[in-house]
């Protein structure tokens, strides 16, 4: 009798660690080639490992990262997000135009946010309630507001030399970015709604059973509504950190195809394509081999042209490795 | 009626032989034999789990059987595990999920992939030239040219059969073919069976209806537990020895009815008055008690289901009106049908009900999130757990641990685990569609007695069933649907048990005619 509960204790405790292993797995599936990446890089450019230079990279990687969590929650539920460049332009314009507002320069960063909000719930409220479908819907928001963010600036670009929260992009706390302050602070946030509260469950089983979702009680249009604001804000907190760290911001050609690094950075961090499986932690992974990469190979000496190939490969190589790493797992 | 009037003659056309399959540590079949003769209806009985599908697709190729098994059509071994060879010697599998291009001609359907060509191009005239051909060999109405979207459920799948003659089958696999249709349409395809075995096609007819294998059968073969238990012939036919091969037990143990159905001072939990969808259903009334078990049956396409939706909100309905213990409720998503106490565990678990990626905890959590949350939206896990370990508890769901996921449960414990789901929300009124569909024996007979006990403790229970002996042997009262109206009420009374017969002639409109 005791016996026999021992034993169902401890297969109780070897199922949780197998899970906990499993889910550390999958998240972490694509961190040895972020290692690997790193270690490759240091034979052939020495300068690769150093403080000055992963302190770039992660600066560097920071706003796909902050792009790239909104598309997590989004990419959870099964749909795709692909306006967040053309959201970027339009809230970085805004943040600049708004800059140059005498003493009030700083309602930049909220009116950045607050548009990029806006388009987002715009893109919710048409896929939750008009029931478009999100890759419709989001492709052709990119055009829309693209044209927004080209009619914000009547088509110029916008400077601000002294720009009030240009801290934001070239300052740092104790030696670290505020670029990167802001975007690990996004992940955990991300993490806390998806992992601990019950928003998050509902994300989570939106994405892996819509149907199952409603029939459970689920207000399934409120959730949906809910990931596209959180993709649109984050647009617009990316399009904030962009324009301090340039002082200006151009509609046409700021953030084209930044949707495209970040569908890659999440879809790189293991989150499922058809929605209910993945995670925050995968997507900073993702984001930061991308920008190992693009930093790597500048540093390699690689010309921009073969970057752009070589990245390519990279991406669906790593996750032709990750699918056939989890189909061999799925068989044990 | 006696389709078996005319001489079978006894030429096996084929033989299945000692045919295993094991996936992994499951044994899916256990040396099954089988032979069926030319010309014959050979049907396949046996419960959801038996074997039955395994054994087909071992046969159409697309599972190869485990060392030892072999396959003799006309006396000569055949290679296994290959799709494409099967077909050339003559097997052809129809599907219950019929696998038709909606927007191409029948023509187009018959021989998709295998088009008749010349000089390298599709050649249509011979095309429809040689679809008209076989169509006219089926005796069916329709034009080779017509769309098959035009096409009713029971055309299509004389479409599928006209497909199968395309590539000279000799023997026919049907799945369960008249699941779909309406009674005429299954006339027609009896009818077409019938040509079909006058010609020497063989036909193994998988079915669960009795009244269906009683009709047409031949022989009948039974599988069980993934193992063959026997054959019959015809003249050897009777129920009550199908079934106990089927199920391999007596039946008087396996139901459970100790609750007391309610009496007189009866309370009405749900009044239901006026459903109608606007198609299917319409003008559906009828009052559900607290304490009871009220099985809702029907033939499959009666309009079951459907109703059970339209109650729990989860489809729109054009009229119609619910009371709950006498209250007028408004109640236009299943949301709200929750939030009133008004439960559904859905007949289709895998797309309607489980998130299978999920752990167990969570989906036996799902309903309640919202409850059990602590300020700001954070989830209390420890609620969880321990609502997760007495669901495990009580409905005895069989798993290493609650955080495994929901997808790697077998079919009656992912039955019970949406159960656990659904008792969470603590409801008055419970609806089951269907709730041992695709459940092992031992799992059914666990949902009985919870069942039983759920009716015990006051709570109304709306059952869908489409088992006449699950109906009889666990509710105190039946509903039947036909066409999508209530065709009428069978009740018990002391000394006068529910009657399966009666059922049925509700069911079918057999008392009208």
């Amino acid at each position: 009798m005791t016996d026999s509960s021992a034993a169902t204790k401890a297969a109780d405790q070897a199922a949780v660690r197998s899970r906990r292993l499993r889910t550390a797995f999958a998240a972490l599936g694509m961190l040895p080639v972020l290692l690997l990446l790193a270690v490759g890089f240091q034979f052939i450019n020495p300068r690769f490992l150093t403080g000055t230079n992963l302190l770039i990279v992660t600066q560097q990687s920071s706003i796909n990262i902050v792009l790239a969590a909104g598309m997590t929650f989004v990419i959870l539920t099964g749909g795709i997000d692909l306006s967040v460049g053309s959201i970027l332009a339009a809230s970085a314009m805004v943040a600049v135009l708004v800059s140059l507002v005498p003493d009030w320069g700083m309602l930049g960063i909220p009116a950045a946010i607050l548009l990029g909000l806006g388009f987002g719930i715009i893109n919710g409220l048409l896929t939750a309630y008009i029931r478009l479908p999100p890759f419709i819907v989001t492709l052709g928001s990119l055009t829309a507001v693209r044209g927004v963010a080209r009619l914000l600036g009547e088509d110029t670009t916008v400077f601000n030399p002294d720009l009030p929260f240009d801290f934001i992009g070239n300052g740092s706390l104790l030696g670290i970015p505020w670029l990167v302050i802001i975007a690990l602070t996004v992940v955990v946030l991300s993490w806390l709604v998806l992992k601990r509260t019950v928003l998050g469950t509902w994300i989570y089983a939106v994405g892996g059973n819509a149907e199952a979702a409603r029939l459970t009680g689920i207000k399934v249009p409120l959730v949906l509504l809910f990931v596209y604001g959180v993709s649109g804000l984050l647009a617009g907190l990316g399009g904030v950190m962009s324009a301090a760290r340039l002082y200006a911001a151009n509609g046409l050609q700021l953030g084209q195809s930044y949707e495209l690094d970040a569908i890659a950075a999440v879809i790189l961090g293991g989150t499922s394509f058809v929605g209910g499986v993945g995670s925050i932690w995968g997507t900073l992974i993702g984001g930061l081999i991308i920008a190992v990469l693009s930093n790597g190979l500048i540093l390699a000496g690689v010309s921009d042209i073969w970057q752009y190939i070589i990245k390519g490969l990279v991406i669906i190589v790593a996750v032709a490795l990750d699918r056939y790493r989890l189909q061999a797992g799925a068989r044990t | 009626m006696s389709a078996a009037a005319h001489v079978v003659p006894q030429k096996p056309v084929l033989e299945m032989r000692h045919i295993s399959k094991t996936f992994g540590p499951v044994r899916a079949l256990r040396d099954v034999s089988l032979t069926v003769n030319a010309g014959e209806l050979h049907a396949l009985m046996g419960e959801n789990g038996a074997g039955k599908s395994t054994l087909m697709k071992v046969l159409s190729g697309a599972y190869r059987p485990d060392p030892g098994g072999e396959i003799l059509i006309g006396g000569a071994p055949v290679a296994t595990g290959d799709p494409i060879k099967a077909r050339a010697h003559g097997i052809a599998v129809i599907y219950q999920e019929l696998s038709l291009a909606p927007n191409l001609t029948v023509a187009q359907n018959i021989f998709l992939g295998n088009e008749p060509r010349r000089f390298g191009i599709v050649d249509r005239d011979q095309c429809n030239r040689r679809a008209t051909e076989i169509l006219e060999r089926l005796g069916v109405s329709f034009s080779a040219r017509a769309l098959v979207s035009s096409l009713s459920l029971g055309e299509r799948q004389l479409v599928e059969i006209a497909r199968a003659l395309s590539t000279s089958a000799s023997i026919i696999v049907m799945d369960e073919p008249t699941t779909s249709l309406t009674s005429r349409e299954t006339d027609r395809l009896f009818e077409v069976i019938a040509t079909l075995k006058a010609q020497g096609i063989a036909i193994i007819y998988i079915s669960h209806r009795m009244e269906e294998v009683y009709q047409l059968a031949d022989r009948v073969s039974v599988l069980r537990d993934s193992g063959y238990v026997g054959t019959l012939e015809r003249a050897d036919l009777n129920a009550s020895r199908l079934v106990s091969m089927m199920v391999g037990r007596d039946l008087s143990a396996f139901y459970k009815k100790d609750h007391r159905p309610p009496d007189s001072q009866r309370r009405v939990a749900l009044s239901v008055r006026g459903m109608s969808d606007g198609g299917l259903l319409k003008d559906c009334s009828f009052d559900l008690y607290h304490g009871e078990v009220l099985a809702l049956a029907g033939l499959v396409g009666s309009g079951r289901t459907e109703l059970a939706r339209l109650i729990f909100g989860a489809d729109r309905r054009s009229a119609g009106e619910l009371k709950l213990e006498g209250k007028p409720v408004a109640i236009a998503s299943p949301r709200q049908a929750l939030e009133a106490g008004i439960a559904y565990l859905t007949e289709d678990r895998k797309e309607l009900g489980l998130f299978l990626d999920m752990s167990i905890s969570d989906n036996i959590n799902m309903g309640v999130l919202a409850r059990d949350a602590r300020a700001g939206g954070f989830r209390d896990f420890a609620a969880a757990d321990r609502r997760a370990a007495k669901a495990i508890a009580d409905l005895s769901i069989r798993t290493r641990s609650a955080q495994a996921n929901a997808g790697s449960l077998s079919g009656g414990n992912q039955q019970k685990v949406l159960l656990g789901r659904l008792l969470e929300t603590e409801p008055k009124v419970v609806i089951l569609d269907e709730p041992t569909r695709g459940v092992d024996v031992g799992a059914k007979s666990e949902i009985y007695r919870l069942i039983d006990s759920l009716a015990g403790r006051g709570i109304a229970i709306l059952m869908i069933s489409s088992e006449l002996p699950e109906v009889i042997g666990v509710a105190d009262r039946v509903l039947v649907m036909r066409d999508g109206a209530i065709a009428g009420e069978v009740t018990a009374s002391e000394g006068r048990p529910l009657r399966q017969e009666e059922i049925m002639e509700l069911a079918t409109g057999a008392a009208q005619r």
